[in-house]
């Protein structure tokens, strides 16, 4: 087991540095000079080259790498031209309001995914199974900037049920800052208020993330179960005589969960992925409208920022996957 | 001797994208109380969904029944609510499958598996409960009495940590739980090793004997049935051909069919006497041939095979199904 | 003396494959969804072929001025109404629908003659070529295709060609992935085997043996992956980096529209719905495909 782990470990290491040679290729390809846009529309031949010298954009590409790849490690990402702080500044300010918004969604997907699933393969080629299909093909159709739209013309001006921007009203106060999931926050500091107005923002924008995800549990677990309950040791649990309802939801389940655990790891990435959009629509400020505002103003340094703390992100939640199927799947756990 | 099982001509047939393929065609049958029934046939001959019938375990859709029925203990299994059917399986009627490897839940414990059927049964026949610790322990005294060696630590194993042979006694403890009256016995040592076929098959015997149970076996081994059983039934594409006492059947089959049944089999005995294979395939059973579904492989057909649907009648002290019978003893 | 034989005919030679279509077929005639999403593939189709016969305003969509005309509801002669340069909603929906088409065309065109060769190569040969292209496969995999996608347009600068370029580099890993198993797993098949034993070269058995067993999958993927080309693409235009109006495009529009919410809610809304029903096309046909060409992988 220790073995498979640090096999593990020393192959996100890998992935990790071919993830940060990727980014640093993509940011040199760029046609556009970053010294010329770092010192502005303004500025003169002179005022560039200084620039060019101070950051070492006049040094060799392999000698910028090992210094860029030197700044990595001690937590460098650069600077932000619009923000004007350090990047690794911003990306803490910004990603717990990221987090947040996907674990809601995560949640959310897994709690009406896994059941509706299960419902669609219990009633397989039925009526309310190719509902569900339909359902599930169409939320991953669904674009999800314009679904968020047409939501706050429903929920926000139509019915003015739910915020249609942003994380807080102006009115309500912030919690102290701890997390900075404000959800988390709030109830840390006992400011029940401000915990309902947060999830009064996050509803919306939750939902959208949630769609695809969602998506694809269902699919999964759906196909997931319909192959084991066609297996042979569900009918031999229902030759003894066990009730169907627990054939379902506890023998077939156990067994149909491990390729939902794997889709749910899938998922976390794309997820993350997907704010830029569902930020972008719900300006909320965490780590996808800081890529996108960014990205609009030829700002590289944070974009390469997001894209590598997204890829580490998804790096964590795999491993964290692969080790849950070691210990959920018996079989794997006497190989490995 | 009163009748435990009585199926009636019962017929099966399943739907698919050729149309509809009539598996079982008027099966009549009964099985009284004690009695060991071998059934033999070849691949396909539907002996195994026969066999699944019994607990209605065969998924409908796909599957329905054009005609006839099933009772288990004077009961239509066919109607059976869900209470009914939680009673028979297990209770009533208990199965045990070809392949043990795969008809045990691979992520769970042996012991969770055979708790989890122990406290299925308390509830179905309206006990109460049992506590898990009590389960288990029941759980251990099955395993105990179909020979497994250190009970206690068996139940915390996975049914990969196990071999084929253990996992047979596994699967056949879980079917005594409930205490059944009838034992179905699917193909049960198909998928082991020959040494342990016979050890696996005296289990089956003396638990036969000492729980004065009644079993059904399908086998396509003939071998396997004569030990175990007193009574044969063959079965030939979805219809019974011959029914009745082993013996009698084995020294003198009246149907051509379980004439070449016997031919096929070697004989070790006589190594010059060489096996003889039935020529022919086993009919589509999309378009099942007319009157008797063997007589384009028998040698003995007439006009009246293919017009005429020959019924199980008594000839010689079984039952037969072949208008060609009385000639057959030649 | 004439001769007894005779030639089969087509239908005689061909029997087992006509039999494994008209099965296919009836399979796929059995699902609603499977043909709800080829009815709307078919519609898809029709309008790119023939949108410039269909929308009643095609110069609208190359951003002429109609400042009379700004922003009109829905209405007989507008069938969406009107953006705010007093163009007719419905000719640019229309006509976008060629541009997402292509988009979505090239990009899982590219994405296949990338990742398809890479994927075999890694499946079959295995060793060091495998390891190499598995690692480069799984560093793309581990970022989201919009990110990356983001981060490489925004190094190119906006624009619906460095749109496209974007996504394919980010789209090929997928396939890769997809064909590395099959060929991995086709290649200890006995057939294979049993071509290699009698001295099939190496080509003959990627080309013979590996790659037609290959097809099924590939072909699901393409088809479901034309409807999410299609989206990430808009998704671009929608962000700003990807197509530029005036130039027609779903995602574009939806980006403009945003301003113009919630008053003039139909310029938004149009667009929007195109792009849906297309990726909903496309993803119920691909799903149909899978259920009958591939239905054991039904990952989600």
């Amino acid at each position: 087991m220790a073995l498979f782990v640090l096999r593990r470990l020393m192959l996100t290491g890998l992935m990790l540095f071919g993830l940060v040679l990727i980014t640093f290729v993509v940011s040199n390809v760029a046609p556009s000079d970053p010294a010329a846009l770092a010192a502005g529309p303004d500025a003169t031949r002179d005022m560039v080259e200084t620039i060019r010298k101070e950051y070492g954009l006049d040094r060799p590409l392999p000698e910028q790498f090992v210094h860029y790849v030197g700044g990595l490690l001690t937590g460098d990402l650069g600077r932000s031209i619009v923000t004007t702080r350090s990047v690794m500044e911003d990306l803490g300010r910004y990603f717990p309001a990221t987090l947040e918004l996907v674990l809601l969604s995560m949640t959310f997907g897994v709690l009406v995914g896994v059941p509706l699933g299960m419902l669609s393969a219990v009633l397989k080629n039925r009526a309310p199974d190719h509902a569900t299909r339909f359902v599930a093909v169409s939320l991953v159709a669904l674009p999800a900037f314009w679904f968020g739209i047409l939501l706050q013309l429903l929920f926000s001006v139509q019915l003015e049920w739910l915020p249609t921007s942003g994380r807080l009203d102006i009115a309500t106060p912030p919690p102290p800052f701890v997390t900075g999931m404000l959800l988390v926050d709030s109830v840390l500091a006992g400011q029940w208020a401000t915990f309902a107005d947060a999830l009064r923002h996050a509803v919306l924008p939750a939902l959208v993330l949630s769609f695809p995800c969602l998506a694809s549990i269902l699919r999964v677990n759906r196909a997931e179960m319909i192959e084991v309950m066609a297996a042979d040791y569900v009918t031999a649990a229902r030759a003894h005589g066990i009730s169907r309802l627990r054939v379902v939801c506890v023998l077939a389940l156990r067994n149909a969960m491990l390729p939902t655990l794997a889709i749910i790891g899938l998922r976390w990435g794309w997820m993350l992925g997907s704010t830029v959009l569902v930020e972008t629509v719900f300006d909320w400020p965490g780590i996808g409208l800081y890529a996108v505002s960014s990205a609009i103003a030829g700002d590289f340094k944070p974009v390469m920022g997001v894209t590598l703390l997204i890829g580490v992100n998804f790096m964590i939640i795999n491993l964290i996957v692969d080790l849950l199927y070691g210990v959920l799947d018996p079989r794997l756990r006497a190989t490995s | 001797m009163s009748a435990l099982l009585e199926i009636s001509g019962y017929r099966l047939a399943f739907d698919g994208f050729e149309g509809r393929a009539h598996v079982l065609d008027g099966i009549d049958l009964t099985v009284a109380e004690g009695e060991t029934v071998g059934i033999v046939g070849e691949t396909g001959c539907g002996k195994s969904v026969l066999a699944r019938s019994v607990a209605r375990l065969v998924d409908m859709p796909p599957g329905c029944v054009p005609g006839g029925g099933i009772r288990f203990a004077g009961q239509d299994v066919f109607a059976m609510d869900q209470r009914g059917l939680a009673r028979l399986r297990g209770h009533g009627v208990a199965m045990i499958f070809q392949d043990p490897m795969t008809y045990l839940n691979p992520v769970f414990s042996i012991g969770s598996q055979m708790v989890d059927v122990i406290r299925a049964h308390d509830r179905a026949e309206g006990k109460p409960k049992r506590a898990r610790a009590a389960a288990r322990d029941a759980a251990a005294e099955l395993l105990d009495a179909v020979r497994l060696p250190d009970p206690g630590r068996l139940l915390d194993r996975y049914p990969h940590e196990l071999s084929g042979g253990m996992r047979q006694r596994v699967l056949i403890a879980m079917a005594l739980t409930g205490t059944p009256r009838l034992l179905v016995a699917d193909e049960p040592t198909t998928a082991l090793d020959v040494t342990i076929q016979a050890q696996v098959l005296r289990l089956i015997a003396e638990l036969v004997a000492a729980r004065r149970l009644t079993l059904m076996l399908i086998s396509h081994d003939l071998g396997v049935i004569g030990a175990l059983c007193r009574r044969v039934v063959v079965m030939y594409a979805g219809t019974i051909v011959e029914d009745g006492a082993a013996d009698v059947l084995f020294a003198a089959p009246r149907h051509p069919y379980t004439r070449g049944l016997l031919a096929a089999v070697p004989d070790l005995a006589r190594p010059a006497h060489r096996a003889r294979p039935i020529p022919g395939h086993i009919p589509n059973l999309l378009q099942p041939p007319p009157g008797c579904r063997f007589h384009p492989r028998c040698e003995l057909a007439v006009g009246r095979c293919v017009a005429e649907k020959p019924p199980l009648r008594q000839v010689d002290g079984r039952l037969v199904a072949c208008h060609r019978a009385e000639e057959a003893a030649a | 003396m004439s001769l007894a034989l005779r030639r089969a005919s087509f239908a005689e030679r061909h029997a087992a494959s006509l039999r494994q279509l008209r099965f296919f077929a009836w399979s796929f005639g059995r699902s609603p969804s499977s043909m709800l999403g080829l009815a709307i593939v078919l519609g898809f189709l029709l309008v790119a072929a023939f949108g410039p016969w269909i929308a009643p305003y095609p110069l609208d969509a190359e951003g002429a001025m109609n400042l009379g005309n700004r922003l009109k509801p829905p209405a007989a002669a507008h069938w969406f109404g009107t953006d705010e340069m007093g163009n007719d909603l419905f000719s640019r929906v229309v006509l976008a629908t060629r541009t997402s088409l292509w988009v979505g065309l090239t990009i899982v065109g590219m994405a296949t003659v990338i990742g398809v060769p890479l994927g075999i190569a890694a499946g079959y040969f295995g060793g060091v070529a495998r390891a190499v292209i598995m690692r480069v496969t799984d560093v793309f995999l581990s970022v989201p295709g919009i990110v990356l996608a983001l981060a490489i347009v925004a190094a190119l600068g906006p624009g619906i060609l460095n749109g496209i370029i974007a996504l394919s580099i980010v789209w090929w890993p997928g396939y890769v992935r997809l064909v590395e198993a099959k060929a991995l797993a086709l290649r200890n098949e006995p057939f294979v085997e049993a071509a290699r034993a009698v001295g099939a070269s190496n080509l003959r058995i990627l080309a013979v043996h590996i790659l037609p067993n290959c097809t099924s999958p590939i072909i699901v993927k393409a088809s479901m992956d034309m409807g999410l080309a299609i989206l990430a693409a808009a998704s671009l235009g929608f962000i700003g980096l990807g197509a530029k109006p005036p130039a027609p495009e779903w995602g574009a529009m939806i980006s403009v529209a945003r301003t113009y919410m919630p008053n003039w809610w139909w310029y938004a809304v149009f667009p929007g719905l195109a792009i849906y029903l297309t990726v909903l096309g496309f993803n119920l046909f691909g799903d149909g495909l899978r259920d009958i060409l591939d239905p054991k992988s039904n990952r989600g």
